[in-house]
């Protein structure tokens, strides 16, 4: 294909096929970095919690007046909780992932106070926390049971003290990298040291996915919190959630006077609704990409259609000097592949330099490479797809067009 | 001569439907996005507390130890329960007030009533002057109140119509956490955007609905709420307590003037001093006070989200206009021939020009009004989200203004490249090469 005939009918129309460069570098810039976004955005949206999500339901009571015994209220929820129907295992869990409350303790390996610390979100969890919450144990061990202690207890005196500790595999793996966490000790929770008992494959702290890396680390304590501390955790069978959760509330009624339900949910729901707004953004990149390429195409076929109209005389010349109409289709195609290119050439470029601004003020990762050349081919593809119809309109042109001019 | 033009403008439009229709498209969508999510920036940018804003300030001081302190670092955001309440005591602005969120459970005095939780703030008597809390019925709480721990509530005006059906119930009882309370004001309808004064109940929250004095609150040991920084060595076993090293309450202070700030600013230099010499504060004074305005803005209010998507949709709008300005360019250029003839028949330069930014200025036009109508919607859809500010995306007067100017605006700019065009045509040659 010869390219110098095609340049030197670009050259008489530098205003329209500026424009058309202008607009394919600026839909480039703008998709690249949008597919970007929502590939970042479904990758958070998709993060495993490490809890089986489909088979938690949580419900949480709080007192009307001041409680006396908090925990034997709690104890006797339980208990009336274990007897529903349909419950195969629950905890009572201080904070839950993609719940309101998030609290966190910084935690060193040395004694000494002035040492780095890591922020690491703390459970508190019940007896029975692992095989409700559907945790995986990778190394070490569950709590034992001498090892629970009441929160009041922790709270009101100086007896109690936190004695063995559970951590995520991200923890363990940024403080004692290569080695085995099981047995180590960490500082942080009181003076004394606190024994690591067991590492989880995978727990997400209470709000996952923010922009702080340091968001990733978790543990937990056996600690039993009292139903003003915590909320109530039960493991269904996926089918049978709403089910046990009414009978749950029902249940609780029953236990005790003077309290009201402050949270009644599918742990599903918590996560769906935590992630609202990151779907919500995910619908809104994909409709802006997908418009910015309807109207680009649209501009394409707009403005190859006025060519193919003021050169009908060229293209019938052509014709009857012998060109085929194959010829003619791919001259059209060439030339919008080198408007195109050019305008994505410039749009990489641009693409790069958006990105360097959402570096630098939304703290996004850099653009990776990959979406350029991914970008290049749909705007090339989507550039082709629109001057096809008009190409062949032209081509479709007989010779004696150029006599009837 | 306009009318004229305008006429022209149609016809050439009818002409060209498809091309116009592509045209009309393109605007309405480019400013129906950018109008919808500069709506949404605008009023989540807005000001709380218009003309009244910049009088408003937030104390912070650095209250931390030593350990892990690096100069010139931000102090917390929020006092210690013994600084709030020692800056209050010494009341050295003309207004000043301490509080703090929380959540409480309410019965009103009927016997079956059912108990609900509502949000709460436990607040000193200042509050409400400070923050412009519009009263329908009684008033805010005095410092005497204050000082007499009373058994006063102010409540919402949706609490209100909840459990008095909208009557004046000031002077009525409500039990609070099992306390007997009596209120003794009523809010009118109100909400503060953003809500400045806690950002940690969320920006864009609702304004509580339980208003308690907070000596009374913490006496009845009413739920706190919001966040806590707690700092030291030793476990606290009470972070609500006025000694304990946590810091958890919002505190402002109203300043008319910039002389005012200066010595207030002074002030707190000079009482984190005495509290260093006392062994109190480990760190050399390290204060804040930052205006409402500077305090939004240093706390990144706007989602980053929202900001986003304003930047995206003004990238959109660009996108639109480059194709407009495209195809009103090749409109203009196939008409080339036309405008020969009409140039040939003594047509100025200057009236090719206008006719043509006319034609610019009617598909602007429509497009303008496509637009209003796709933000109409695409505001009803913002609406229907999930967030917390979706409720409070509404186009108002100066953003339907905005609307109207940036679609002109847009025709205008999409119509001067093709109309300068057309009006370079020559007259003679065009009629030789057809």
């Amino acid at each position: 294909m010869d390219l110098l005939p095609i340049l030197a009918t670009l050259k008489r129309h530098k205003t329209a096929a500026g424009l058309i460069v202008l607009q394919v570098a600026l839909t480039c810039a703008i998709v690249c970095n949008a597919l970007f976004l929502i590939s970042q955005r479904l990758e958070r949206i998709n993060e495993p919690s490490g809890l089986v999500d489909d088979e938690l339901v949580v419900v949480s009571v709080v007192g009307v007046g001041p409680s006396q015994n908090a925990d034997a209220q709690t104890r006797t929820d339980l208990q009336a909780l274990r007897a529903v129907p349909g419950v195969q295992q629950l905890s009572v869990i201080n904070q839950l992932p993609f719940g309101r409350s998030f609290s966190m303790s910084t935690m060193r390996t040395q004694a000494d106070r002035n040492a780095p610390g890591v922020g690491v979100a703390s459970y508190n969890a019940s007896e029975g926390w692992l095989q409700a919450l559907g945790l995986r144990l990778v190394a070490g061990r569950d709590f034992e049971a001498s090892e629970y202690l009441d929160n009041s207890t922790l709270e009101q005196s100086e007896t109690g003290k936190v004695t063995a500790l559970v951590i995520n595999k991200a923890l363990a793996e940024r403080l004692f990298p290569g080695a085995d966490a099981v047995g180590q000790t960490l500082y942080g929770i009181s003076d004394e040291p606190t024994r690591i008992v067991g590492v989880v494959e995978r727990l997400v702290t209470p709000h996952p996915g923010g922009s702080d890396d340091m968001n990733v680390y978790s543990m937990l304590l056996p600690v039993r919190e009292s139903f003003r501390g915590g909320a109530y955790v039960l493991r269904t069978e996926p089918g049978r959630r709403e089910a046990v959760l009414k009978a749950a509330i029902a249940a609780l009624d029953q236990t005790g006077p003077g309290r009201i339900l402050r949270q009644q949910q599918l742990f599903s729901e918590m996560r769906s609704a935590y992630y609202a707004q990151d779907r919500n953004m995910v619908h809104l990149l994909v409709g802006v990409c997908l418009a910015l390429m309807v109207v680009t195409a649209f501009g394409i076929v707009g403005l190859a259609s006025f060519w193919v109209q003021q050169r009908t005389r060229m293209i019938g010349t052509r014709r009857a000097l012998g060109a085929t109409r194959g010829q003619i289709l791919r001259y059209f195609q060439a030339e919008n592949l080198l408007l195109s290119g050019l305008g994505i050439v410039i749009g990489m470029a641009a693409a790069y330099g958006i990105s360097l601004l959402l570096m630098q003020n939304y703290e996004m990762p850099r653009l990776p490479w990959s979406y350029l050349p991914v970008g290049a081919l749909v705007l090339c593809a989507l550039g082709q797809l629109a001057v096809l119809a008009p190409a062949r309109r032209a081509a479709a042109l007989p010779p004696v067009a150029a006599l009837r001019g | 001569m306009f009318a004229y033009y305008l006429d022209l403008a149609l016809r050439s439009c009818r002409a060209n439907p498809v091309l116009t229709g592509l045209m009309v498209l393109a605007l309405g969508l480019g400013i129906g996005a950018s109008m919808t999510t500069l709506t949404v920036y605008h009023v989540l940018s807005a000001d709380p507390l218009p003309g009244r804003s910049d009088r408003l300030h937030l104390v912070q001081l650095d209250a931390g130890q030593l350990q892990g302190w690096r100069a010139g670092e931000e102090p917390d955001e929020q006092l210690t329960r013994l600084d709030a309440q020692n800056l209050l005591a010494e009341a050295r602005a003309p207004r000043q007030a301490l509080m703090s969120g929380g959540t409480a459970i309410v019965q009103d005095q009927a016997e079956q009533a059912e108990a609900r939780s509502v949000s709460a703030r436990y607040a000193s008597a200042d509050f409400f002057a400070m923050m412009g809390a519009p009263l329908r019925f009684g008033s805010g709480w005095s410092a005497a109140d204050d000082a007499a721990h009373a058994r006063v509530v102010v409540i919402s005006h949706e609490l209100n119509e909840r459990l008095f059906g909208g009557a004046d119930s000031s002077g009525r009882s409500l039990r609070v956490q099992d306390t007997e309370m009596r209120i003794i004001g009523v809010l009118a309808p109100w909400r503060l955007t953003p809500h400045f004064y806690d950002l940690n109940m969320g920006s864009y929250a609702r304004v509580e609905e339980l208003f308690v004095p907070f000596a009374t609150a913490m006496e009845i040991g009413l739920n706190r709420a919001g966040s806590m920084n707690c700092w030291g060595n030793e476990r606290v076993n009470d972070p609500l307590a006025a000694g304990a090293n946590c810091a958890w309450m919002q505190y402002w202070v109203e300043l008319p003037d910039a002389q005012a700030r200066q010595d207030y600013r002074a002030y707190l230099v000079a009482y984190a001093e005495r509290q260093r010499q006392a062994g109190r504060f480990e760190r050399p004074p390290n204060e804040r006070l930052r205006s409402v305005r500077a305090w939004l803005v240093h706390k990144q209010v706007v989602p980053g989200d929202v900001r986003l998507q304003l930047w995206l949709a003004l990238g959109f709008l660009l996108v639109c206009l480059t194709n407009t300005v495209g195809l009103l360019l090749a409109k203009c250029l196939r008409g080339t021939p036309q405008i020969g003839v009409r140039r040939a028949l003594g047509a100025s330069r200057k009236a090719i020009f206008a006719q043509h930014l006319v034609e610019a200025l009617v598909i602007g036009g429509a497009g303008g009004l496509l637009g209003l109508l796709l933000a109409w919607i695409g505001l009803l859809g913002v609406r229907m989200n999930p967030a917390s500010y979706a409720e409070l995306a509404r186009l108002d007067g100066p953003m339907l203004a905005a609307c109207i100017a940036v679609s002109l605006l847009a025709s205008v700019a999409a119509g001067l490249l093709p109309a300068w065009r057309a009006a370079q045509v020559a007259p003679a040659l065009q009629l030789k090469s057809q």
